[in-house]
């Protein structure tokens, strides 16, 4: 029987079928569970990477060891590991590299909904995108024959509805690869100007191949309805137009967005009288069709925010609109929050009661921008909490070193905070840097990572000194405090932003939600007590409500933490 | 057969990727073709929740839009009331009566909605509610609702019964498959 697979479990098993060896990757919501589901074949190295230039640096050097080689990431990751991706495509590849890169359109999980194609053009590697599990699989294989034939690396494209959607996969055997010798060949591997020179050419070459590839690949596929309208589409987005107009036109349905071919884009069209261009984020292959002449609709219709779906596409080009039932009163929404017993509350707490700008960064404890502690005054992407506090407080100087600080998770440190530490360091800004260390990528759905002790496959591994760490790099002043004591954490800021020198405070308390954290009973209020002085309902903790006008615990959630405990003027929360 | 659409919706962390990979599992060992779309990442903390489960005999787009629900399973009441115009007419819920206070609540910004059923079938819903929470801790552990709601609609759906154990089986780790039965044995005789 076939398998109802993730996208991402699917892909794992294209890359396992294709003989794949190496496979490094950083988490990101929607890319994770690919290194995760890889990491259970015993005949694939997998790691987590500190960031995502490493990881292609370390799969691009696998395969430069003649394996074939992997290393996937979310959009935003693609950004860090551009500097290694746009030479790659220079060197091009010894056994075959597959990189795969997961865009976010609607941002269920991410900073901005950038358009991963466009880095497949800028950087004149192929790109293929699935639009299911079962092409998940096909187009990681097809990835590597595409990488080894054509000299190059492969991204493969996917989107949350590909990557988190569930459908049925046919498994095959693994077809083992003997590892490709490696041959020493300065002129393709030691970019320098003068080589570099030679391969730019080889590119250009290369593509002109690739274009021919792609007028006659299979996964170009045409679906003819004998209709005048003609859609051209790709990815999920052709799943939204079957379903919303089934048989009713043709389809152009590209599994391979960069390059492009021009030749079937012209043929295709030339029998429609009209033609719609259907994808998600920006205007690429309506760009393409339109620098060929063809007349064709797209984001006039569509626009470039968001998701699409079945409904939208029906609506805008067929008019229909669903008959909807509405519920009678307006709801209150349902933003996601901190756990209960979330070791971040704490610090955000305490952040907020003093007032202090906070340079926030990427994480679960983003969600400390949110009501009621609003302890967050910027987010931009991983590692920035500490050079944008950094490059604020050298503006700023007196009128804000004292009350500011940065706040990074343990994961978000080793990506890219530690080169922005290092900076704070050399270049003597006094700023406080608060490492929210709790022991594990959590947002992401609980990653290993180079402080924790552990690697992918969960056996130890050297863990981080983060308190040496931060000595060795210049930091003087760098301590150690427990989220879970509000009167130790509040001293630990206090005194740390007072002092006229570059400091680090590691908030230190494994994330709640752990396998191996022992939860305390739930607490529980005493209402004879309680004032309804809601000083608890400050903290933002889940658990924690007003019913019948005294404070109230649900037991269901409550790991008792005693935060609130600490508190409680009256001592009505009680063990 | 035409496209059926089942929604499962409640708070992050309350175990609808269970429930949906166990109705999932039902559906495929009944020879359908098969999509089921979650959400992972920030959601998932304590957010509001949803993930969609499409079957027949083709199904193209992954998710379900307004409009478009026969069945919503909710873990929540406040849930349960947020995604009903998702519901085509004529289509049910199946919902816990448990209830989760959502941060505009827990601040006083908002007050939790009150007669959340009875609005419902006013809107001409077939509404099944059941005290899951209860259930669960009977059978040992308040993390099994998501087990007993799909024992109640393992009842409002044509399958036998031994298809959805065979997906329990597949589905829940072997130390826990004792407790789950339970959950759902208390489910389908709610």
């Amino acid at each position: 029987m076939k398998k109802l697979m993730l996208g991402n479990e699917a892909f794992a098993r294209g890359l396992y079928e294709a003989g794949c060896r190496f496979a490094s990757s950083y988490p990101g919501t929607p890319s994770t569970e690919i290194t995760e589901e890889i990491a259970k074949y015993d005949e694939v190295y997998a790691e987590w990477a500190p960031n995502e230039k490493v990881a292609v640096e370390s799969a691009l050097g696998a395969s430069f060891a003649g394996a074939r080689a992997f290393a996937a990431m979310k959009h935003v990751g693609l950004n860090v590991a551009a500097d290694p991706l746009y030479t790659a495509s220079y060197t091009g590849v010894n056994g075959g590299l597959v990189i795969a890169v997961a865009d976010d359109p609607g941002m269920h999980s991410s900073q901005n909904e950038q358009d991963s194609r466009h880095h497949a053009i800028a950087s004149k590697v192929p790109m293929l995108e699935p639009s299911d599990s079962q092409e998940c699989k096909e187009f990681a294989m097809l990835g590597y024959e595409i990488s080894e034939q054509f000299d190059t690396p492969v991204l493969i494209r996917t989107a949350t509805r590909v990557a988190h959607s569930q459908s049925a996969v046919e498994q095959l055997p693994r077809q083992e690869k003997e590892l490709k010798p490696y041959e020493k060949n300065p002129s393709k591997y030691v970019m320098m100007p003068a080589f570099a020179k030679g391969r730019h050419v080889v590119v250009e070459e290369r593509t002109k191949k690739l274009i021919a590839y792609a007028e006659t690949a299979p996964i170009n596929k045409v679906e003819d309805n004998g209709s005048e309208i003609g859609v051209i589409t790709c990815g999920a987005s052709y799943q939204y137009a079957k379903e919303a107009l089934g048989n009713q036109v043709n389809y152009l349905k590209l599994g391979m967005t960069n390059p492009l071919p021009d030749q079937l884009f012209l043929d295709f069209t030339a029998k429609c009288k009209i033609v719609y261009i259907i994808e998600e984020l920006d205007g690429i292959l309506e760009q393409h069709a339109k620098a060929l002449g063809i007349a064709c609709k797209g984001k006039e219709i569509f626009g470039c925010i968001g998701e699409l779906n079945q409904v939208i596409i029906a609506e805008k080009l067929l008019g229909k609109k669903p008959e909807l039932m509405t519920y009678p009163e307006e709801l209150p929404i349902r933003p996601p929050v901190m756990c209960a017993g979330c070791p971040h509350r704490g610090v955000f707490y305490t952040l907020a009661k003093h007032k202090i700008t906070v340079s926030g960064d990427i994480g679960c404890y983003t969600l400390g921008a949110a009501k009621p502690l609003n302890s967050m005054d910027w987010t931009i992407c991983m590692g920035s909490s500490v050079s944008c506090l950094h490059g604020f407080n050298k503006v700023l100087g007196e009128k804000s070193q004292n009350k500011t600080v940065a706040v990074i998770g343990d994961s978000t440190f080793m990506h890219t905070g530690l080169n922005s530490l290092v900076n704070v360091a050399y270049n003597a800004s006094n700023s406080t840097v608060i490492i929210l260390d709790n022991s594990i990528t959590g947002m992401t759905g609980h990653q290993q990572n180079p402080t924790t002790g552990k690697n992918l496959k969960g056996d130890p591994a050297a863990a981080v000194d983060l308190v040496a760490l931060c000595h060795a790099i210049g930091i003087q002043r760098v301590r150690v405090a427990d989220p879970y004591h509000l009167a130790e954490m509040e001293q630990a800021i206090l005194e740390e932003l007072a002092v006229d020198e570059p400091s680090v405070i590691i908030s230190r308390r494994p994330c709640a939600l752990l396998k191996y954290v022992k939860h305390n009973a739930p607490l529980h209020v005493d209402t004879d007590k309680c004032r309804s002085c809601k000083m608890c309902l400050k903290l933002g903790c889940p658990a924690i409500s007003m019913k019948d006008g005294k404070a109230c615990i649900d037991h269901t959630q409550c790991v008792g933490c005693g935060i609130c405990e600490e508190l409680c003027k009256f001592d009505a929360i009680q063990k | 057969m035409e496209t059926k659409s089942i929604m499962i919706v409640g708070v992050g962390g309350q175990g609808s990727l269970l429930a949906s990979r166990i109705l999932g599992n039902v559906l495929l060992q009944q020879g359908f073709e098969v999509k089921v779309s979650e959400v992972h990442g920030m959601s998932q903390r304590g957010g509001s929740v949803v993930t969609y489960v499409k079957y027949g005999d083709a199904v193209y787009s992954p998710v379900v839009e307004k409009g478009e629900a026969d069945v919503i399973i909710s873990f929540e009441l406040l849930e349960a009331a947020r995604w009903a115009s998702c519901l085509k007419k004529g289509g049910k819920i199946v919902t816990s009566t448990q209830t989760l206070d959502p941060m505009p609540v827990i601040t006083g910004a908002a007050s939790y909605p009150q007669g959340i059923v009875e609005n419902l079938e006013k809107m001409g819903i077939d509404v099944t509610a059941v005290d899951a929470l209860s259930l669960a801790e009977q059978a040992g552990s308040a993390k099994a609702s998501n087990v007993v709601l799909m024992g109640v609609v393992s009842k409002k759906m044509d399958f036998d019964e031994s298809v959805w154990q065979e997906a329990l089986n597949q589905c829940v780790p072997p130390k826990f498959i004792e407790m789950n039965r339970t959950a759902f044995a208390l489910g389908r005789n709610a």
